[in-house]
């Protein structure tokens, strides 16, 4: 049970959040321009590291804010939480 | 006082004695015994049968890597409990115990024929054996290993104890009461620190606590008066809590811990009444330090495991600090130091003892004390065999060789009444590992310790690999002072005198003249495995530790393997010609001690196992008879059963009833999210799969949602109440799912739209009036209200008021029904069901519940999404292509609506079902094929939904069916346990195709 420094509320205990997925997977504008493993790459390829993940999160449990999170699956260390539309930080 | 009790102590207080009953016969012993300690001072040994060759077994240890004095506690079917240690439960007035294990009695036990046949029954026996033939499964193996599985009895009633959570937040924490947690916690509260030390025994101290060797002094004092003074010292420093009998069961990442506290456990059963009975701690520290001690490891030889054979230290423990010994005629077998301390200190008491060394010699001060005071000691010898079948009562000797690898010259025969066995230390690495740590290997000793971790961890004194008492002392306060990032000086100037090990000799599995097939050494006592079942392991190729635990089931018992483990995979290493550790070391996982399912769930029983949400209307629903059904967490009026109906015909009525005349439903838990915002209605348009700008204000319109795979995620009616206010409703179960859903879009996909999300679930309650006449009775109600088609029109709403409280009324229909939806603030919710009820008495309107409604959705052949999808159906597949836009760009799902799968023709497609029998109900979920005859049976699909329509008088049915929709007329069989049903492929709807009852 990790904490998590929500951006918006502090630090929380995990249980107050829930996982979205990996991070910077940018829904297409055009979906429609693209062919079906061009929509596939977006629709069900996900990277599953041992190691620093970029991953999405989501105060569920408390103000709701969807924000990123630069973790280490390996050891659940978490390196650095941005907001939503910030730029990610370099590894 | 009995004549094993040979020392007073001042840990047993023998002005209160204490009654209790083991294995139904009454014992005494005093305030301050453990079980094991009170059945030793009465000179019981034999306390249970092994669970694989129900060997008799005596109690070996006295903690909680007990692997035999596991017993049941009350005979009470609410109370009792299985797998408690006799060595960790304190006794109390009252307390009745029984062995586990043991059929018809623990002194003659039928499955002792195991022991007698154990030749048949090697390491992977049950996977082996329990293979074929496969008639034999039912009749024959699983009655016996039901029969002969698990560790006592579990509870069948209640659990009517109290249990009790609580958080807490600290600087430090310290596990362990030992001399190093001691030193560590006072360092740290010194220091301004809020520190919480904790402690699975009663009292502090660990094992030095009853230290009276002259061996080990600290400042010219025995180390356990120093130690004593020092725990006095620290229960006087304001910002250190002190737990006892509280023990650390998990150890999570960022430093976050389970302990259980037992805090009646040892109370008479008249003082444990009505208290909780034990504590789930769930601490966050800042730090850690872990200082757990050590472990000490059993030795390797034939026939180990023999009642009256105990740990070396633990006799050392029952006789200094319960003052009981275990015996009036000890061997203590060693291959260390540690078991000099025991025979001294039986000396001391007059108990007559020897030793049996496997080192060469021992040059060490406490060697040499023992020499001085006479007592026997055989160096450079092995215990070849034990004898005696309840109890101990002689060992065989023989001489090692130079090398260590087998026996030489002659057999010596020795009597006694106790063997002590010592095969050095290992240091309690469970709460390091649990955290993620890794181990390092250290040779000198043949002990895993810690790895350094980055976490704010650390671990010190025994558990860290340091055993004597100088360098416990000075490491521990070295390494705190780095920890903390302090500088404490408190012991620059104690002064350590103690005895120090020089010598060492570590063999895994000790050699004998006896094939090793035909011997009994035992590894884990609990699981029964033994050397040769891990040689065996090994030899059938498993290589690592891991496949060779579970095969072997070393280690896998409640104890965790605490005692067995280094012997496992000091045999492997042995075997394998490895080093020790490459072929990976065990993983230790929570909990370090078994927990109770009342520590773990604390209050959270009976109600408030798990949150109930109730209507505004719910108790008219309970003064109404409902039967109610949770959906998700609210309770919902399933069906209301009138004069000792069956659901059935309940149902039955209801339904006739709406259609013919009016019905009332309490569908306020259908999920209301308030949409707000400039971009309220683009966002409509990119959420649902039908257009949205061109709704005008005051009109309703159903949506159907989709995930972006293009599958129906969702449904519901949605309101335009103005230019750029909407309310939408979504299906009970996913309305927290759906504003989830649509939250991550528009933080995270749109941030551009000028929207808001509220949930007005809760706010709202909604009385559902459906059937012919409705209209009249919303007219009684809302007098004022003009409810021509022309003004009212299906699927449009309008303000307007109750009593001065405002309401929203919308004509939309589930049920195909003419039908109005009233919202009020939930706090009014009850008074309109009321006024409902008695403006519809001339009607007969009837209250129905969800069984009803879904009967008679399913006459129209309306959806239900969870029940007639599941995830894997696209619009299309519902035959529902109708409310997908065709010119919208995009929406949520639209590009997957046209990826090679989703448009094959063969994908399972919702259908109608006609039985032929029209009295037959279907079973929801029942496989369809269309024909019996070719095997393997291909399966077409199943039915989700099916029902006996009152209205239609038949059984009607939806399914999900491969290539569906070109099937209309299709015979197909629904094969039943007993039967085949017949049955035609249908429209999905059933009644009033022509949709003219929404106007009647
Ligand atoms: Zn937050």
């Amino acid at each position: 049970m990790f904490l998590i420094n929500c951006p918006f509320c502090g630090e929380r205990d995990q249980n107050e959040f829930s996982s979205g997925g990996e991070a910077h997977i940018v829904r297409p504008k055009q979906p429609t321009e693209l062919s079906d493993d061009q929509w596939a790459e977006f629709l069900f390829m996900r990277k599953n590291i041992k190691g620093v993940q970029f991953e999405r999160w989501n105060h569920s449990h408390g103000c709701r804010k969807w924000f990123n999170v630069v973790r280490d699956t390996s050891n659940d260390k978490i390196h650095s939480v941005y907001k939503m539309g910030e730029k990610p930080p370099v590894k | 006082m009995s004549d094993l009790r040979v020392h007073k102590t001042k840990y047993i207080n023998e002005t209160k004695r204490v009654s209790f009953k083991y294995d139904g016969k009454n014992y005494f012993g005093y305030e301050g015994d453990t079980l094991a300690s009170a059945l030793l001072a009465n000179g019981v040994h034999l306390i249970g049968r092994s669970f694989k060759y129900h060997r008799p077994r005596g109690i070996m240890s006295c903690g909680s890597e007990e692997p035999n004095a596991i017993c049941q506690i009350s005979a009470k079917n609410d109370l009792t409990e299985p797998n408690v240690r006799a060595t960790e439960l304190e006794i109390y007035d009252g307390l009745e115990a029984f062995s586990q294990n043991c059929w018809p009695n623990v002194k003659f036990d039928i499955g002792g024929i195991n022991n007698l046949i154990s030749p048949l029954i090697p390491a992977g026996f049950y996977y082996k054996t329990f293979m074929w033939p496969k008639s034999f499964w039912k009749k024959v193996y699983e009655p016996l290993i039901r029969m002969s599985a698990g560790l006592g009895k579990s509870p069948t009633e209640p659990d009517p104890d109290i249990y009790d959570h609580k958080y807490v937040h600290y600087d430090v924490l310290v596990i362990g009461g030992g001399l190093s947690g001691i030193i560590s916690a006072k360092i740290a509260a010194k220091s301004n620190l809020k520190t919480l030390l904790v402690d699975d025994k009663k009292t502090l101290g660990g094992s030095t606590i009853y230290q009276s060797n002259d061996s080990f002094k600290i400042d010219d004092q025995h180390s356990s008066k120093w130690l004593e003074k020092e725990i006095n010292e620290i229960s006087k420093i304001e910002n250190l809590t002190v737990k006892t009998r509280t023990s650390i069961a998990a150890y999570h990442g960022y430093n976050y811990l389970l302990a259980r506290e037992n805090l009646t456990d040892h109370l008479s059963i008249k003082d444990k009444k009505d208290k909780i009975r034990q504590r789930l701690w769930k601490i966050r520290a800042k730090k850690v330090i872990v200082a757990t001690g050590a472990i000490e490891r059993p030795l390797v030889f034939n026939n180990n495991d023999r009642p009256g054979i105990l740990l070396s230290n633990s006799i050392n423990k029952y006789l200094d600090y319960y003052g009981v010994t275990c015996g009036k005629n000890i061997v203590l077998f060693t291959n260390n130091d540690s078991a000099y301390e025991t025979a001294i200190s039986l000396y001391k008491k007059g108990i007559k003892n020897l030793i049996v060394d496997l080192r060469k010699n021992s040059q060490s001060e406490i060697a040499k004390q023992a020499q001085n005071l006479g007592i026997k000691i055989y160096f450079n010898h092995v215990v070849t065999n034990t004898f005696g079948y309840r109890r101990i009562n002689s060992v065989e000797l023989m001489e090692l060789s130079d090398d260590g690898n087998t026996t030489i010259g002659n057999k010596i025969k020795l009597n006694c009444d106790c063997l002590g066995i010592s095969g050095g230390w290992t240091p309690t690495v469970h709460m390091h590992t649990q955290s993620g740590g890794k181990l390092d290997f250290k040779n000198d000793d043949q002990v895993f310790i810690p790895k350094e971790i980055d976490n704010d961890q650390i671990s010190v004194g025994a558990c860290n690999g340091d055993f004597d008492l100088e360098t416990i002392i000075d490491k521990t306060v070295n390494k705190i002072n780095i920890f903390l990032e302090i500088n404490n000086q408190d012991y620059k100037n104690t002064k350590v005198d103690c005895s120090i090990e020089k010598e060492k000799r570590n063999i895994w599995l000790l050699p004998n003249k006896i094939p090793l097939g035909k011997t009994k050494c035992f590894i884990d006592f609990q699981n029964d495995s033994t050397a040769k079942d891990i040689k065996l392991a090994l030899k059938e190729g498993f290589r690592s530790i891991e496949h060779v635990k579970r095969y072997t089931t070393t280690g896998m018992a409640t104890d965790q393997g605490k005692l067995s483990n280094m012997h496992a995979l000091g045999i492997i290493a042995d075997t394998a010609g490895v080093k020790m550790g490459t072929l990976g070391t065990t993983t230790f996982r929570p909990p370090f001690t078994p927990l109770t399912f009342g520590t773990i769930v604390g209050r959270n029983v009976g109600k408030f196992f798990e949150v109930v949400r109730k209507t505004s209307i719910h108790d008219w629903h309970v003064d109404n008879k409902a039967k109610f059904e949770n959906v998700g967490q609210w309770k919902r009026p399933w069906y209301y059963p009138k004069n000792g109906e069956t659901k059935h015909d309940a149902v039955q009525r209801e339904s006739k009833a709406a259609r013919d005349s009016a019905g009332i439903l309490d569908a306020s838990t259908l999920g209301k999210i308030d949409i707000q915002g400039t971009d309220a209605s683009e966002f409509l348009n990119r959420v649902y799969t039908n257009a949205w700008s061109k709704l005008s204000i005051g009109k309703c319109r159903y949506g159907l949602m989709l995930n972006e795979d293009g599958m129906v995620y969702d449904d519901g009616v949605t309101t335009r109440l103005a230019e750029n206010h909407y309310l939408m409703t979504t299906t009970t179960g996913g309305a927290a799912n759906v504003l989830g859903k649509l939250e991550d879009y528009l933080q995270t996909e749109w941030p551009e739209l000028d929207v808001y999300l509220t949930s007005v679930t809760d706010h709202y309650s909604t009385a559902s009036v459906c059937g012919p006449n409705s209209k009249k009775i919303i007219n009684k109600i809302f007098p004022e209200l003009d409810l021509s088609d022309e003004n009212f029109p299906h699927m449009s709403f309008k303000n307007t008021k109750l009593d001065n409280i405002n309401c929203r009324v919308m004509r939309i229909s589930f049920t195909g029904e003419l039908s109005y939806e009233i919202n009020i603030e939930s706090k009014y919710g009850k008074s309109l069901w009321e006024k409902c009820i008695s403006a519809g008495q001339e009607f007969n309107i009837t209250p129905y519940g969800t069984e009803t409604m879904h009967l008679l959705r399913a006459e129209k052949g309306f959806i239900i999404v969870g029940q007639d999808t599941d995830g894997t159906m696209t619009p299309s597949d519902l035959q529902m292509d109708w409310i997908v836009s065709k010119k919208k760009y995009d929406f949520i799902g639209k590009r997957s609506l046209y990826r090679s799968d989703t448009i094959r023709e063969d994908r399972k497609q919702l259908v109608g079902l006609l039985t032929d029998d029209p009295k037959e109900i279907l079973e929801e979920g029942a496989q369809i094929v269309l024909d019996t005859n070719t095997k393997p049976i291909d399966m077409l699909g199943h039915v989700t939904s099916s029902y006996f329509s009152p209205n239609l008088n038949k059984s009607i049915a939806l399914a999900v069916v491969r290539s569906g929709k070109n099937m209309k007329g299709q015979k197909l069989t629904i094969p039943m346990e007993n039967k085949n049903i017949n049955v035609t492929v249908s429209d999905t709807i059933f009644l009033d195709k022509e949709n003219k009852r929404l106007n009647a």
